[in-house]
């Protein structure tokens, strides 16, 4: 297992080498290395961000140094717990999985969807069937960054997979529905993006008033139903 | 209570020391960009360190106060007004209810952060009054400060009541801190770095070039990151990188070959391979670079920037004890 100083303030446990050969294997690891790393509480500890393969961990050199840590090598003092903390937790927490599922209506007509021809072309198949294959596929949340909320999640069907486009756009509305490459994702906020937009759902991905702000975390299953403009129109008043 | 912001200038907006613990939602840091700044304005103000002010970036703020208070401000080579009266960065003043506060544009640097005694009350949304602009929420409703907006301040502590009174007739203390602390622009400014998790996906050219080319700040730049033009850094394999976490202060390097040095409202996760980490006691000085300034970068270990940060808090903490006689 690797840990690399991600500034003088953070570092990076790469916790899985090969993800597209097991990405739920690396997810699984992931959510238990996270877990291991916030029950530790190593001194000094701020907070930890998951991604695909890694999990970072932000600390307060201060903190660490008032907690005992020698002033010439903090990194490796906080290395030597991070790497206890991970041993301690052993295979408890191997196969421990998260298993919220949440179910998120998508309007696919041409209004919403941009990109939806695109990839319809680049697969060699009607529209209709990469509506099918994205609804008939289960997700889940590897992890939530880019903005506020925004889940990036694994499981889309190989067949729809398509490039990013060469230039993104300036502005994506919020609550589109996209696919980059073998991802699929949804834009929380207003912003720009790169990624193929197939729909849009009505629901709210990040709301700073609630506690957690966002719908979807790291391990949360994930489907798409589709539903029709009045629907869209229905749930968003 | 509220102030009133006369003339909002270029880019004002509420900042406090940032948001943790939301960053696995994707949640910025945000905050000062340079929190030492504010810090430091906030003890001489009487405020908790932790207090929010403003962030003004390229000055043109006019602010008018409800009632007596301590502002300090910290930050680039402004020219500040009371009226007018000139106020030299890191002096305690006192403004008196209607009269005004001014800062016009820098000379040098690009940003400042003022405190008020009492701090601005704005709601604190994700365990901060920051505004995280980007996405839109805290702060002033999730934006810059307008024209002729009011914002609520809390009421005077006890600390800058004390402060108040010394100053009815002299108005602007004379002490102030260490002259590194309120001026913070630096001419022919050098940032100090570890190497990047992704060092060794550079060549040794390209790595050298890093330290020993000069690169310019471009336009294109904000709260998020700023742009850096000069050498084009190549990677010398090409392989796609899976998303990971980033930081401030990490300098990630996007197909273009420009390196992007990340600020307080970047995102939480990147896949650009990041080459370097800008050290955080060096913030300051990234926080001041304004389009066309040219910089260098510098390898320092990460023992050494322990040792800086840590001398810094120190310092800090002796600052905050001197001050106490101040406040009596």
């Amino acid at each position: 297992m690797e840990i690399k100083a991600l500034g003088d303030s953070a570092l990076l446990i790469r916790v899985a080498e090969n993800f597209d050969d097991a990405p739920g294997d690396a997810l699984n690891k992931v959510l238990a290395t996270k877990r291991s790393l916030e029950a530790a509480q190593i001194p000094g500890s701020i907070e930890t961000a998951p991604a695909y393969t890694t999990v970072a961990l932000f600390y307060d050199p201060t903190r660490a140094i008032d907690a005992g840590a020698p002033i010439e090598n903090v990194f490796g003092w906080i290395e030597q717990r991070i790497r206890q903390a991970l041993s301690n937790a052993g295979e408890i927490h191997a196969d421990r999985t998260e298993t919220s599922l949440v179910e998120i209506p998508v309007c696919y007509e041409q209004e919403f969807a941009f990109d939806l021809d695109e990839v319809a072309q680049h697969a060699g198949v009607h529209w209709k069937e990469v509506v099918d294959l994205h609804c008939g596929a289960d997700y889940r949340v590897h992890c939530v960054g880019f903005t506020p909320g925004f889940p990036f999640l694994g499981g889309l069907p190989r067949k729809i997979a398509t490039p990013r486009r060469d230039v993104p756009r300036k502005e994506i509305p919020a609550g589109s529905v996209a696919i980059g490459g073998t991802q699929t994702g949804i834009y929380p906020i207003k912003s720009p993006g790169g990624w193929n937009v197939i729909g849009r759902t009505p629901l709210q991905l990040f709301d700073p008033e609630k506690d957690p702000p966002v719908l979807l975390r790291a391990g949360d299953r994930v489907r798409f139903r589709s539903i029709t403009r009045e629907e869209f129109e229905r749930s968003t008043t | 209570m509220k102030a009133t912001a006369i003339r909002a200038g270029f880019l004002t907006s509420v900042q406090d020391l940032g948001r943790t613990g939301f960053r696995e939602f994707g949640v910025s840091l945000g905050g000062a960009l340079d929190t030492h700044a504010l810090r430091v304005a906030n003890l001489l103000a009487g405020n908790d360190e932790s207090a929010a002010g403003l962030e003004v970036t390229f000055g043109g703020l006019r602010l008018r106060f409800p009632d007596d208070r301590i502002v300090v401000w910290c930050g680039g080579d402004f020219s500040a007004r009371i009226s007018s009266t000139y106020l030299a960065a890191g002096h305690p003043a006192l403004v008196r209810g209607g009269e005004e506060f001014s800062i016009e544009s820098p000379a040098l640097g690009c940003r400042a952060w003022l405190a008020i005694s009492g701090g601005i009350n704005v709601p604190v949304v994700l365990s901060s009054r920051s505004a995280d602009l980007r996405a839109g929420f805290g702060g002033v409703t999730g934006r810059p400060v307008r024209d002729g907006e009011e914002f609520p301040l809390d009421e005077n502590p006890q600390r800058a009541k004390v402060l108040i009174d010394k100053l009815r007739r002299e108005k602007i203390a004379g002490w102030k801190p260490p002259h590194d602390w309120s001026n913070t622009a630096r001419r022919e400014p050098v940032l100090r770095f570890i190497r990047g998790v992704d060092w060794n996906r550079f060549n040794d050219g390209t790595t050298q070039r890093f330290t020993a080319d000069a690169f310019i700040a471009s336009p294109d730049s904000d709260r998020m990151g700023i742009r850096l033009d000069g050498p084009r850094l190549e990677r010398s394999e090409d392989v796609d990188l899976l998303s990971e976490a980033v930081s401030p202060g990490t300098v990630q390097v996007p197909p273009s070959g420009k390196p992007i040095l990340l600020l307080n409202d970047c995102q939480t996760i990147g896949g650009y391979p990041k080459i370097a980490h800008v050290i955080r006691v060096d913030f300051p000085i990234a926080a001041q670079l304004s389009p066309g300034d040219r910089i260098r970068f510098s390898e320092v270990s990460i023992a050494d920037a322990h040792a800086l940060l840590l001398e810094r808090e120190r310092n800090l903490e002796r600052f905050r004890r001197g001050l106490e006689s101040h406040f009596k």
